[in-house]
């Protein structure tokens, strides 16, 4: 097994995000597996930024606390990260910031003498660098030319390529103790590197959206972002509102007119839009709602990472009515988790929620190119004279044994399609009749008959009979999974039920599962483990007790395991 | 040909001598003399007693929250920019509760209508001031008086409106021939309409308006001249001016919209394949 785990380290502005996205698609192109998350402060410039990169030959789903090599642009990252180098580890600096600095595993590299030299300019430091971080693991350097020329643009490619020929040279013949790691660039077996942001934006494109109305918030805004640079190509609406209020209840404009509609926002974004929630869930307007969470309340941690949002997705919004919120698990799941989500949305004229989180977010991942053609588009019961009748007796909500409608565009026939915030009878006019009332919220209600059928039952990884089972939702999935890995090969019996689906809540199946199960242990990014009330609620279930995590930082394969093994449970 | 007739929807439940009972015929008379049939028109409003109007008349309905009908109508505009749209509320509901919708779909200049019943109280939850209720006015919200009033066709042309306008509940031709020009008029049209409240507002009462309105004289009076313009949408007491009071023609939202250079987005088809050269620049 070949892994190898990387750190660009510095402040906010000096390239480390872009160093570390040009390294990762470099080890992308040559045929490994990728993971990298980004760890930044709210701020422009400044500050203290981290891009961690994963490089395995076989899959991966988090990153590892430790490295093995750390590209330090800054005195304080060497000080900050020094101490996470496992053994023959090396940290990568520009000797002429540090000329003193001296010691186990520090290389200094003229990075800044280098590139002034190779190419007259000193901003080219960053790329000397990237060759010097090459040829320490013995990486091919033509390879990263490519991701080079895309992030620079090929005006500044020639003097780009000297610069990293330099770094490459340099460690190659001025490190020659050798490095624990080489990493021989094998050949590109067709996968894509993106973050989950990239995956649902692309996802909801390829389902057939033609309509995204979003207020930037982190870490949703890259979403809108995409989108908006692919509006011209892909003949899109892309609109950046006044407000999130505005932005939720134009998507429900557009979805009632017939058009695929989401929206992308984070939680304080969400709590804006819980108006607007319930407005389609009343007017059966169909939906797709992003909810990238980060740490709450109110600002709380901007630019970090939680699941604190899944209580409040659940039930925001007064009233009873039917939704969906599905949760993904991985940057794959979450290109095919939209489509389904615009597909359920339809079916049922339901909202839906895709609940993802800082990590999903912004994390990069390898994954085996989309099949397109395999893509299913089902818009549901749409309203046909032939079908349903003369459009002079077409009624919006028609009361069915399934609860779902046939739903009518408006001015794409003749028939009058009328909706109403208030309480409505068949035809969408405002009522006040009691059995009118009462008829109308069932009819809404049932369509949790069909919308049940839908979820997906928990995931299982592992042995099928285990001492101990971790449970957990969304994101973690990565985590807990090589959690799991870790613990068995310590000889510990431990598998795990991973939920993608959270609402409908697959009570029956989840029910099943643990009944099988000794001791269990829910793993949460949020302070109150939030799943764990859930499965109580809907299963009657009390899990054995939690592990929770909630300073804003991911959940780590080692963190997990090792608080199984200390026994290190949060009870009830 | 469309009638009036066309439009006869369910019957209104508003009080006897309402304002919004002009407004409606107004508003029925203007759709039938412009020929549009009621599945091309798509009516969205919010909450109050002007929010029902849509029901009253007939054609597709969107009857959303307080304050939030213009988002739903840019929103379904966008979809289907063949339909036509008339956004309508109170001034609770457009001033205060959808002030912010209000402001930015000004200079944004989708091309829909927007009327606003102004009768300068909260009827449906009967008798509070409201964004536009005039200075000392007392109410069960201001028993020692109100703030001075908002200036909604001020702030309508301040913000970038690309077509202002005031009407009167009580007088019905006018007010049409406003809404008329208002559905053709290529941009985010807005006409604030003076109502009466029969019920909780005794002060700005049908007499009241008479005695102060009178019509903009359009062989003297240019819209497009902003200096005359500035001038009018301060004119409020005494005299109150109805009529168009700004107009320009400028680029409309959906004329910004490259995707709509194919025809309506709900007319476009599904295509998911089409995305697949998306993923070349994630290699």
């Amino acid at each position: 097994m070949v892994e190898a785990k990387l750190m660009v380290a510095g402040e906010a502005g000096q390239g480390v995000q872009s160093v570390g996205n040009i390294l990762a698609r470099t080890f992308a192109r040559g045929g490994y597996h990728v993971y990298s998350d980004q760890d930044y402060e709210s701020r422009v410039r400044g500050g203290h930024n981290f891009f961690r990169i994963r490089v395995k030959d076989n899959e991966v789903g988090a990153i590892d606390g430790n490295l093995d090599l750390l590209l330090a642009l800054n005195q304080e990252s060497i000080d900050l990260h020094r101490k996470e180098l496992v053994e023959g580890g090396v940290v990568i600096f520009d000797r002429e910031k540090a000329p003193e600095l001296q010691g186990k595993g520090l290389l200094g590299v003229p990075l800044s003498e280098l590139a002034e030299k190779e190419t007259g300019n000193k901003l080219m430091a960053n790329t000397v660098a990237l060759g010097a971080c090459l040829g320490l693991i013995e990486y091919e350097p033509d390879i990263v030319e490519v991701p080079l020329k895309e992030t620079f643009g090929s005006q500044a490619s020639e003097a780009n390529v000297k610069a990293l020929h330099a770094g490459h040279k340099y460690t190659r013949e001025n490190f020659r103790d050798g490095f624990h790691i080489n990493l021989k660039a094998g050949i590109e077996k067709g996968k894509l590197l993106l973050n989950g942001n990239e995956a649902l934006a692309l996802g909801a494109i390829t389902a057939g959206c033609k309509f995204m109305a979003g207020y930037p918030m982190t870490p949703a805004s890259s979403i809108l972002e995409y989108m908006a640079s692919k509006a011209e190509d892909m003949d899109l609406i892309v609109v950046q509102p006044e407000d999130e209020i505005s932005a939720v209840n134009m998507v429900v404009g557009a979805g009632y007119a017939g058009v695929r509609a989401m929206t992308a926002t984070s939680g304080s974004g969400f709590c804006l839009m819980v108006e607007g929630l319930g407005l389609a869930g009343l007017t059966e307007t169909p939906v797709v709602i992003v909810d990238a969470q980060r740490p709450g309340p109110a600002v709380g941690l901007p630019t970090r990472t939680e699941q604190g949002d899944l209580q409040f997705v659940l039930y925001a919004h007064h009233g009873d009515f039917p939704r969906a919120v599905l949760a993904p698990s991985t940057v794959e799941d979450a290109f095919h988790m939209i489509i389904k989500a615009f597909n359920l949305a339809e079916r049922y004229q339901i909202p839906v929620i895709v609940l993802t989180d800082h990590v999903l977010a912004t994390s990069y991942q390898t994954v085996k190119s989309f099949d397109f053609r395999k893509i299913k588009i089902d818009r549901g019961d749409l309203y046909e004279a032939k079908k349903h009748g003369k459009p002079e007796n077409y009624r919006r909500h028609l009361s069915t044994k399934s609860g779902i409608s046939p739903r009518a565009f408006p001015g794409l026939s003749e028939a009058l399609v009328a909706t109403d915030a208030d309480e409505h009878g068949e035809e969408g006019h405002l009522i006040e009749d009691a059995g009118i009332r009462t008829s109308q919220v069932d009819k809404r209600l049932r369509k949790y008959n069909g919308l049940r059928k839908e979820t997906e039952p928990p995931l299982s990884y592992g042995e099928s009979k285990a001492e101990t089972t971790l449970i957990s939702w969304g994101t973690t999935y990565g985590a807990v999974r090589e959690a799991v890995d870790v613990l068995r090969g310590e000889s510990m019996s431990v598998n795990m039920l991973q939920l993608n689906q959270l609402w409908p809540f697959p009570a029956r199946e989840l029910s099943d599962a643990l009944q099988k199960v000794h001791t269990s242990y829910v793993v949460e990014g949020n302070a109150s483990g939030q799943l764990a009330r859930l499965i109580r609620t809907e299963t009657g279930i009390k899990v054995s007790g939690k592990i929770l995590k909630y300073d804003g930082r991911p959940f780590t394969p080692a963190y997990i395991a090792g608080r199984v093994k200390k026994g290190e449970i949060t009870p009830w | 040909m469309v009638t009036a007739q066309d439009f006869i929807g369910l019957k209104p439940a508003w009080c006897p001598g309402c304002g919004n009972f002009g407004i409606l015929r107004a508003v029925n008379k203007a759709l039938a003399e412009l020929n549009i049939k009621p599945h091309q028109l798509l009516m969205v409003s919010g909450i109050g007693q002007a929010g029902k109007l849509p029901h009253y008349s007939r054609a597709n309905v969107f009857n959303s929250l307080h304050g939030r009908a213009l988002p739903v109508a840019i929103g379904a505009k966008l979809a289907n920019p063949e339909l036509t749209v008339i956004a309508v509320g109170g001034d609770g509901d457009g001033y205060a509760e959808g002030g912010n919708h209000f402001l930015h779909s000004l200079h944004r200049n989708h091309d829909i209508t927007y009327m606003v019943h102004d009768n300068q109280i909260y009827g449906l939850t009967k008798g509070q001031a409201s964004p536009t209720s005039d200075e000392d006015f007392v109410t069960k919200t201001t028993p020692q008086g109100a703030v001075p009033a908002l200036n909604p066709v001020g702030l309508a042309l301040m913000g970038g409106a690309s077509f202002v306008a005031r009407g009167f509940a009580g007088d019905i031709e006018h007010l049409s021939s406003l809404i008329k020009q208002g559905i053709q008029h290529k941009g985010f049209s807005f006409i604030d309409i003076l109502q009466p409240c029969v019920s909780f507002n005794h002060k700005n009462t049908y007499q009241w308006y008479r005695e102060r309105v009178y019509k903009l004289d359009e062989d003297n009076y240019d819209s497009g001249d902003k200096r005359q313009v500035r001038a009018k949408v301060e004119e409020w007491g005494e005299k109150i001016p109805l009529g168009v009071i700004y107009r320009e023609e400028r680029t409309t939202f959906e004329e910004r919209q490259s995707a709509l250079r194919k025809g309506p987005l709900v007319r476009q088809n599904i295509e998911p394949a089409r995305a697949e050269v998306l993923v070349e620049e994630f290699r």
